[in-house]
């Protein structure tokens, strides 16, 4: 299948645009069915496209025939093609979950959710620099109309603040770019690895300008120290099918950040090799600290939920900040964990809330809930997973992360704080147990009228991204022979950087 | 011709930043707007300041990198897009939230807060 590296942008493209035609764009039992069945399409294209890098090895999809570095090309390596399969599987989970009651919410859910994938996925793929910040734009602006999907005063006061900081971080983007190509002269990412060992003189200093230019908007993605404030106001006011794809966008920053910091500025980079290491290490650590002081501060799951995706959001910079092959690896087995139970806790978290009547998620004592025990149980299991205990996938993940830290000062530094914030997490989760499902009134005054049950599709999204932990955690050996995989990629210059430029003029391209 | 360039772009930006930290959405808006212009030109910058070059091979002597003016194009429309959006959205708040400012309510300064209270007296 040599189309099959482009398919997860064709086909969420294909049915977003199709979605808004009339025989299905009036009619919401349609659009269920067929946005459904195409991202249960995708969840299969991304599971194919992983297990096609083992044993094809990687593709580099030319568009156009435009040989490298000329021209665009989309690069299938078995990092990218496990993020996408993440992110195809979390968005199956969420649109299940959406089916329930919020895709009626306001119009155009399933277009606008299309086309988010679809930019998340591009994201992924794709070997060019611009391109990838084509894909970052079309993502970004299915999630402002995302995220004021439904309306209401809270949702509009976020997302002004959300576009407005996405639009400059767009610009500073932009200019990071145009530096970039002003001192390297090209924007394929292969190519700039290969350009920026040759840099000498002043040019370096404008180069180093750009990259960390590029670094600022990534960090602002990915919800880096001081450039998080936005992100737990944003992800506890969007809904929940929202907010749970909204999980893997902050890991599309730290994704960058590996890709351009970690290959293009990496070991081989001459005079600009790790010019990222030194911003990284203290922001990616304070950032663990705020996240866990967010957590243990926040008086509701989904601000609990949303501080806990900062938190992971610093181990993760954390692993970038080390820069090895084993802190790589271990990044990615903790990202497909943080992004999928990250995604599940906010589709939990509103179920609670909506059994809860007029407390919500709020920490407070309020009715009792109609399913206790189907929400207590994946409940256990969403913050066991979270928190990083045994038996589930968190634990292996932090595992991986505190192994793969080598020398002594470094070791000082990570392991306190990653344990640190795990005993926070612990606290604040077992706190919001004990108050969501142990404290609440028995009078039956209190709980006026019923809440709406639980919807076919409800049940499924949150089974299907909660038991996605144990089975992390249950196939953790071929996993981790998979990110080690893509970890030696990355980090084998002779792979990643120059076999994509020297690549044979292949009958792939259309 | 370098300099005067630069000198343009720089003002732009520092126009467009300067707009962008204001509180209501008009001028955030328009700063935006300006930041975007300004990258913009930039970005046409970046394959160097040619004259009588164009893009095109074999029509003069020098050339001109025909990347970045492809780069801008994508740029402008992108940048057209959001800010039709940021508009919009400007004005769902000024409906939703009854006021212009970006936080969604007005800073209470020290006057404002004693007209209050005296009024409410």
């Amino acid at each position: 299948m040599q189309h099959l590296s482009i398919l997860p942008i064709l086909l969420p493209l294909i049915t977003g645009a199709l979605l808004l035609l009339p025989p299905l764009s009036k009619n919401i039992k349609r659009q269920r069915v067929t946005a459904i069945l195409s991202m249960f399409a995708q969840v299969i294209v991304g599971f194919a496209l992983v297990v096609s890098i083992q044993t094809e090895g990687v593709t580099q999809y030319i568009l156009g025939d435009w040989r490298p570095p000329f021209g665009i090309v989309l690069v299938a390596d078995a990092m990218s093609t496990v993020m996408v399969a993440v992110t195809n599987f979390l968005a199956f989970g969420a649109l299940c979950y959406a089916t329930g009651s919020h895709d009626r919410t306001g119009g155009y859910f399933y277009p606008l959710f299309m086309f988010q994938v679809m930019g998340i996925n591009g994201a992924f793929l794709t070997g060019d620099a611009f391109n990838l910040f084509v894909f970052f734009e079309i993502l970004l602006i299915a999630s402002y109309a995302l995220l004021v999907h439904g309306g209401g005063k809270q949702k509009t006061q976020a997302t002004v603040h959300y576009v407005i900081l996405n639009l400059a971080g767009s610009s500073v983007f932009l200019f990071g770019l145009g530096i970039l190509y002003g001192t390297l002269g090209t924007l394929n990412i292969a190519d700039m690895a290969q350009k920026v060992s040759e840099l000498d003189g002043s040019v370096v200093i404008l180069t180093k300008i750009g990259a960390l230019m590029l670094l600022v908007v990534f960090g602002m993605k990915s919800a880096m120290l001081p450039l998080h404030f936005w992100l737990p106001k944003t992800y506890s006011s969007a809904s929940a099918p929202v907010a749970a794809i909204f999980a893997v966008m902050t890991k599309v920053g730290i994704y960058s950040i590996f890709r351009i910091h970690g290959v293009v500025f990496g070991d081989d980079a001459g005079e600009l090799a790790h010019i990222a290491q030194s911003w990284l290490w203290p922001l990616a650590l304070m950032t663990i600290v705020v996240g866990t002081i967010g957590v243990l501060a926040s008086p509701s799951l989904k601000l609990v939920t949303a501080n806990l995706v900062v938190l992971s959001a610093g181990t993760l910079l954390v692993c970038a900040a080390l820069q090895n092959e084993a802190a790589t690896s271990a990044a990615l087995y903790y990202m497909i964990h943080s992004t999928l139970v990250a995604g599940g806790m906010f589709l939990l978290a509103d179920l609670i809330g909506r059994q809860r009547g007029k407390a919500e998620d709020r920490f407070v004592m309020a009715k009792a809930m109609d399913n206790p025990v189907f929400l207590a149980i994946f409940f256990s299991i969403a913050a066991i997973a979270i928190i990083g205990m045994p038996p589930f996938s968190g634990f292996i993940g932090k595992i991986m992360i505190l192994q793969s830290v080598q020398s002594a000062t470094e070791q000082m530094w990570v392991w306190p704080i990653v344990l640190l914030s795990s005993l926070g997490s612990l606290i604040a989760l077992s706190r919001a147990g004990t108050t969501l499902f142990w404290r609440y009134s028995t009078n039956k005054q209190s709980s006026g009228e019923d809440s709406q049950p639980i919807h076919l599709g409800e049940w499924l999204g949150i089974v299907l991204l909660l038991s996605a932990s144990p089975i992390l955690a249950l196939f953790a050996g071929p996993l981790t022979d998979l990110t080690n995989e893509a970890a030696a990629y990355l980090f084998n210059s002779s792979l990643s950087v120059d076999a994509l430029l020297t690549a044979p003029l292949s009958k792939g391209g259309v | 011709m370098e300099g005067v360039y630069a000198f343009c772009v720089g003002l732009m930006t520092a126009c467009g930043i300067f707009l962008t930290l204001r509180g209501r959405s008009f001028s955030v808006v328009v700063g935006l707007t300006l930041l975007s212009y300004a990258v913009n030109l930039f970005l046409f910058a970046s394959g160097r300041l040619k004259l009588d070059a164009a893009a095109v091979l074999g029509m003069s002597e020098e050339y001109g990198d025909p990347l970045p003016q492809a780069l801008v194009l994508t740029a402008i429309v992108i940048g057209f897009a959001m800010t039709a959006f940021a508009v919009i959205l400007a004005m769902r708040a000024r409906a939703d939230l009854g006021n212009d400012h970006v936080d969604g309510r007005n800073p209470q300064t020290k006057e404002s807060a004693r007209q209050k209270a005296g009024g409410q007296r």
